[in-house]
C-alpha cells in the first residue's frame, strides 16, 4: 500500500510529489488528518449536547417512546424509524466500500487490464459514480426522514429533542453534502482528462474525508437510533 | 525512507513577481509579507482596544461617572475583550507565526501558501465586521464570553449580539484555517536534521498552540452555531423554559475559553525563550523540559475549564476536581519560570529593551500566575469571581505577559523582519511606561477588587474605600497609553530610518539568522542541514557562523530564487476573493429578522461567490509547471 500512496521522489512529471518534505509524505495527507482530528471535537461537542439534553424535553415527541399531547389530546408515535435508518446506513457504509475501490482504481490506473473483472475493479468512473450515488442516496434517505418528521409534528423548534437532533444530523448530512461535492468535482476532472495515479493524493483525501464522515455516523446512529 | 528524502534537482522556470505595489500585496502568498500584514493589522487593533479600554477607565475615574451610558459603557467593555483576545494578541502571535516558523525549520514557506492568505485576508475582514458596529453605537454588549441565556433573543433582542456571534464564527474559519496550515508545516517541512528535539522553543511552543487552537475552536463553534440557531431559528438550546440546561453554554464556551488562554500566552513563553538565551549568551536551561512543560500545559489546559465556573454550585466532586487540575497547571507553569530564571543566572546578560521586556514578563507573569493559583481555590474564588481582582490577575497575564513576551519579540526580530534596528531610546520609554503604566493600571484593582468592587458595572457609588484605586488605575491606563505611542513612533521611524542589521545582530543561535536581513523571498539559498539545537553557537555561547553586514549583503549579487532554481508560489487574487465571499454569505445572516428573502439572497450569493473562489483557486497549480 505504501509503495502507491507515496509520491516517490522525482517520479512525478507534475504535482507536488517532488518537493522535499520531512516524512516524505505529501503535504496534504497530513492537513486532512489534522482536520479530521479537528472535526472530531466538532461532532464531539454536538454528539455530548444531544446526549446531555436526552430525556430533558419537557414535552414530546419523543425518539424512542410515543407521547400524547396533554394539551389537544393528539398521540404521538414514537419518532425514530429505525428500519428505514438502518437501509440508509447500510447504503453510507456500502459507499466507503466504493469509495476503496475507487481509490485504487486510480492508483492502479496503468496496470493492464485483461479480463472482464479487472476491467469493472479498475474503472475509477464507476466507482466513484457508486459512492457519489450511494452519497446521494442517503442524503435522499435524510430528507425522507426529516420530511416525514415534520409532518409527524417535530421540528427543529418544537423541543429540546428535536433542536439537538435536526442539528447534530443536520451536520452530518451537511458533511456528507459537501463530500458528494468533492467527490463529483473528481469525477468531472476523470472525464475531462482522466484521474492518473499522480493524482492518487488528492483522491485519497477526499476518501478519508469520506470515510470519516462514515465513521461519524455509525456513532451517532449507535447513539441517536439504537441507544434507548 | 532515504529514497524518499533526497531531493532531486531544481529545474524551474518559475516567473518572478512584481514585488511591490498595493496589488503585489493583495495578492501575495509569500510567509513574510503574510505576517508583515498580521503585525500592522494586529496593531491597529490592539490600539482600537486600548481606546476602548481607555474610555471604560474614564468612565470609572471617579465615582457615578457620567463619560459614558450603561448601554455604551457595556458595548466597550464587551469590544475592549472581544478585540485584544481575537484581534490583537492571537493575530500578533500569529505575526510571528508566520514569519518566524517556515525560517526557523529551513523551510521556503508554509505548505500551504494560499490559505495562509486566505487566513489572513479572513481575520482582516472579520475584524473589520465585529469592529465597525461600534462606531454606530450597535456594538455586541453581552461581554467577551456572551453568557447564553444572557445572550440569547430573550434577553438580547437587538442586532447587536448578531455581530458577535457571526463575527466569531467568522474569526474561528481564520484561526483553524491557519492551524492546519501551521501543523502541516511544522510537521513535514522541516529542513534535513531538524529533528523535533531540535526545533527552536518558540517553533515547538507555535506548535502546541496550533493543536489548542484546531481542538478548541470546533467546540465554540459549535456553542456559536446553538446560539445562532437559536437567535435566528427559535431552536431551544439555550431556552430555559424548553428545560434547556442554563450551563451548557458556559459548558461549550470555557471548553474553549481555557485552552484559548494558553493560546495566548504560549507564543510569547516561546518568543521569550528565543531572547532570553540570546541576551544571557547561555543555551536555554532544561530545553527538553520546557518542551515538555508547554506540551504539559497544553493537555492540562482542556481539563480545567470549569474553574472559570465554581460559583455556579456544580457541587463538591466538580470543584474539588477541577480546583485540583487547575493547581497541577501550576507545576509545568512554574517550571518554565524557574527554567529562565535558570538560563539568565551567570550569563553575560544584555539588557537590550528586548531582553527588558522579557525579563519583565518573568516577574509580571508570575504576579499573575500566583494570583491565579488564590482562586482556583473554590472557597477564594467565591470571594473573588466577578471582582475586579480578577480583572487584576488576567491583565497581567495578558498584558504583563502574552503583551510583554510579544513586544520582546517584535524588538528582537524587527532587525529581521526589515533589515533595521529598533531604537533602543525611545524603545525604553516604551518599556518603562509600559512596566510603570501597567503596574499602576492593573496592581490597584487587586484591592478595589477585594473590597468587593464587581466587573462590569458602570458605575460605583462613593465612601466605599475604592476612589482611590480607581483614580490610580485610570492614571496608570494614561502613561499604558503614552507608553504605547512611544513604541508606535518607533515602530514607524526604525521602520522608515532605523539603523541597519546585520545578518546575526544580536548574536544568536538559531538558524533565523543565517540568512540576509530582510530574507530574500525565498529564505534559504540551499535547504540548511541542521546538526545542533543552537547550529550558530559552539558549547560556551560564542558565535561560529559568519555574520554579514548590511553594506556586504547590498554589495553581493543577489540571486533571485529563479536563478538559484527554487520554485516559488505564484500570488494569486482568489484567497482574498474567497475570504470576501465567506464575510458576504455570513452577513447576509444579519437580515434574518428584518428581511428573510434578502438574507436567504444574500446568503446564496456569497455560497456560489465563495465557492467559485475556492474552485477557481484548486484548479490553479500553486506553481508554474516545471
Amino acid at each position: 500500500m505504501t509503495a502507491t500512496t507515496l509520491p516517490a521522489a522525482g517520479d512525478a512529471a507534475h504535482g507536488h510529489g517532488h518537493h522535499y518534505t520531512t516524512l516524505g509524505l505529501d503535504n496534504r495527507k497530513i492537513a486532512i488528518w489534522t482536520f479530521i482530528g479537528s472535526e472530531c471535537m466538532l461532532f464531539a461537542s454536538l454528539i455530548s449536547t444531544y446526549l446531555v439534553y436526552k430525556g430533558r424535553s419537557i414535552k414530546g415527541p419523543f425518539p424512542h417512546e410515543p407521547w400524547t399531547d396533554p394539551v389537544s389530546g393528539k398521540a404521538f408515535p414514537a419518532i425514530l424509524d429505525i428500519p428505514v435508518t438502518s437501509a440508509s446506513t447500510f447504503v453510507l457504509l456500502m459507499s466507503s466500500f466504493a469509495m476503496v475501490l475507487a481509490l485504487a482504481a486510480v492508483q492502479n490506473k496503468n496496470l493492464p487490464k485483461v479480463t472482464l473483472g479487472e476491467k469493472i475493479l479498475g474503472s475509477s468512473k464507476l466507482w466513484l459514480w457508486m459512492t457519489c450515488l450511494m452519497g446521494t442516496a442517503f442524503l435522499g434517505f435524510q430528507a425522507f426522514e426529516f420530511t416525514a418528521f415534520i409532518r409527524e409534528g417535530l421540528s427543529i423548534r418544537t423541543n429540546l429533542f428535536g433542536s439537538s437532533f435536526f442539528t447534530l444530523t443536520g451536520f452530518h448530512g451537511a458533511h456528507v453534502a459537501v463530500g458528494v461535492c468533492w467527490l463529483f468535482s473528481l469525477l468531472a476532472i476523470d472525464y475531462k482528462r482522466g484521474l492518473q495515479p499522480s493524482d492518487a493524493t488528492n483522491v485519497d483525501i477526499a476518501a478519508l474525508y469520506w470515510h470519516f464522515v462514515d465513521v461519524i455516523w455509525i456513532v451517532i446512529f449507535t447513539l441517536v437510533y439504537l441507544i434507548k | 525512507m532515504a529514497t524518499l528524502v533526497a531531493a532531486p534537482p531544481y529545474t524551474s522556470t518559475a516567473t518572478e513577481s512584481a514585488n511591490t505595489g498595493l496589488w503585489s500585496w493583495l495578492t501575495t502568498v509569500d510567509h513574510k509579507r503574510i505576517g508583515v500584514l498580521y503585525l500592522i493589522t494586529a496593531l491597529v487593533f490592539f490600539v482600537i482596544g486600548g481606546l476602548e479600554a481607555f474610555l471604560i477607565r474614564a468612565q470609572l475615574a471617579v465615582p457615578n461617572g457620567q463619560v459614558l451610558s450603561a448601554d455604551m459603557y457595556n458595548q466597550l467593555f464587551t469590544m475592549h475583550g472581544t478585540t485584544m483576545v481575537f484581534l490583537a494578541i492571537m493575530p500578533l502571535s500569529a505575526a510571528f507565526f508566520n514569519f518566524l516558523i517556515p525560517l526557523q525549520i529551513g523551510a521556503r514557506d508554509v505548505a500551504f501558501p494560499r490559505l495562509n492568505a486566505f487566513s489572513y485576508w479572513v481575520y482582516l475582514l472579520g475584524g473589520i465586521f465585529i469592529t465597525v458596529p461600534i462606531f454606530f453605537s450597535v456594538a455586541p454588549d453581552g461581554g467577551w464570553f456572551g453568557y447564553a441565556p444572557l445572550s440569547t433573543k430573550q434577553f438580547s433582542p437587538q442586532i447587536n449580539m448578531d455581530f458577535w456571534v457571526l463575527g466569531l464564527q467568522i474569526l474561528g474559519i481564520s484561526s483553524l484555517a491557519a492551524a492546519f496550515n501551521f501543523i502541516t508545516t511544522i510537521i513535514n517541512m522541516r529542513a534535513p536534521g531538524m529533528h523535533l528535539m531540535r526545533m527552536p522553543i518558540f517553533t515547538w511552543m507555535s506548535f502546541v498552540v496550533q493543536f489548542l487552537v484546531a481542538l478548541a475552536f470546533p467546540v465554540i463553534t459549535i456553542a456559536l452555531v446553538f446560539l445562532q440557531f437559536d437567535r435566528f431559528f427559535g431552536t431551544n438550546f439555550y431556552a430555559i423554559g424548553a428545560g434547556a440546561d442554563p450551563l451548557l453554554w458556559q459548558h461549550l464556551f470555557w471548553v474553549f475559553g481555557h485552552p484559548e488562554v494558553y493560546i495566548l500566552i504560549l507564543p510569547a513563553f516561546g518568543l521569550v525563550s528565543e531572547v532570553l538565551p540570546t541576551f544571557s549568551r547561555k543555551p536555554l536551561f532544561g530545553y527538553p523540559v520546557m518542551v515538555y512543560s508547554g506540551i504539559l500545559i497544553g493537555f492540562l489546559g482542556f481539563g480545567v475549564w470549569a474553574h472559570h465556573m465554581f460559583s455556579v454550585g456544580m457541587g463538591p466532586i466538580a470543584d474539588a476536581v477541577f480546583s485540583l487540575t487547575t493547581m497541577l497547571i501550576a507545576i509545568p507553569t512554574g517550571v518554565k519560570i524557574f527554567n529562565w530564571l535558570a538560563t539568565m543566572w551567570d550569563g553575560q546578560l544584555r539588557f537590550t529593551v528586548a531582553m527588558k521586556f522579557g525579563v519583565a514578563l518573568v516577574g509580571m507573569f508570575t504576579i499573575g500566575g500566583i494570583s491565579g493559583v488564590m482562586h482556583s481555590s473554590p472557597p477564594a474564588d467565591l470571594q473573588q469571581t466577578d471582582t475586579y481582582f480578577i480583572v487584576a490577575h488576567f491583565h497581567y497575564v495578558l498584558f504583563g505577559g502574552s503583551m510583554f513576551g510579544l513586544f520582546a519579540g517584535l524588538y528582537y526580530y524587527f532587525p529581521k523582519i526589515t533589515g533595521r534596528f529598533m531604537s533602543e531610546s525611545l524603545g525604553n520609554w516604551h518599556f518603562w511606561l509600559s512596566l510603570i503604566g501597567m503596574n499602576l493600571t492593573f496592581f490597584p484593582m487587586h484591592f478595589s477588587g477585594l473590597l468587593g468592587m464587581p466587573r462590569r458595572t458602570y458605575q460605583y457609588d462613593a465612601g466605599q474605600g475604592i476612589e482611590v484605586f480607581n483614580m490610580l488605575s485610570t492614571i496608570g491606563t494614561l502613561v499604558l497609553m503614552l507608553g504605547t505611542l512611544f513604541g508606535l513612533i518607533n515602530l514607524w521611524k526604525s521602520w522608515k530610518s532605523g539603523e541597519r542589521a546585520s545578518s546575526n545582530p544580536w548574536g544568536a543561535p538559531t538558524i533565523e539568522w543565517t540568512i540576509p536581513s530582510p530574507p530574500p523571498e525565498h529564505n534559504f539559498d540551499e535547504l540548511p542541514k541542521i546538526t545542533s539545537r543552537y547550529p550558530l553557537w559552539d558549547l560556551k555561547g560564542t558565535v561560529i557562523a559568519k555574520e554579514t553586514t548590511y553594506a556586504e549583503e547590498a554589495g553581493r549579487v543577489q540571486l533571485s530564487a529563479k536563478q538559484l532554481g527554487i520554485p516559488m508560489p505564484n500570488p494569486s487574487i482568489m484567497p482574498l476573493i474567497t475570504a470576501a465571499g465567506v464575510i458576504f454569505m455570513f452577513s447576509g445572516m444579519l437580515f434574518t429578522d428584518s428581511n428573510m428573502k434578502l438574507a436567504v439572497g444574500i446568503m446564496i450569493a456569497g455560497a456560489v461567490w465563495w465557492i467559485a473562489g475556492l474552485y477557481n483557486w484548486l484548479l490553479t497549480p500553486l506553481e508554474d509547471a516545471h
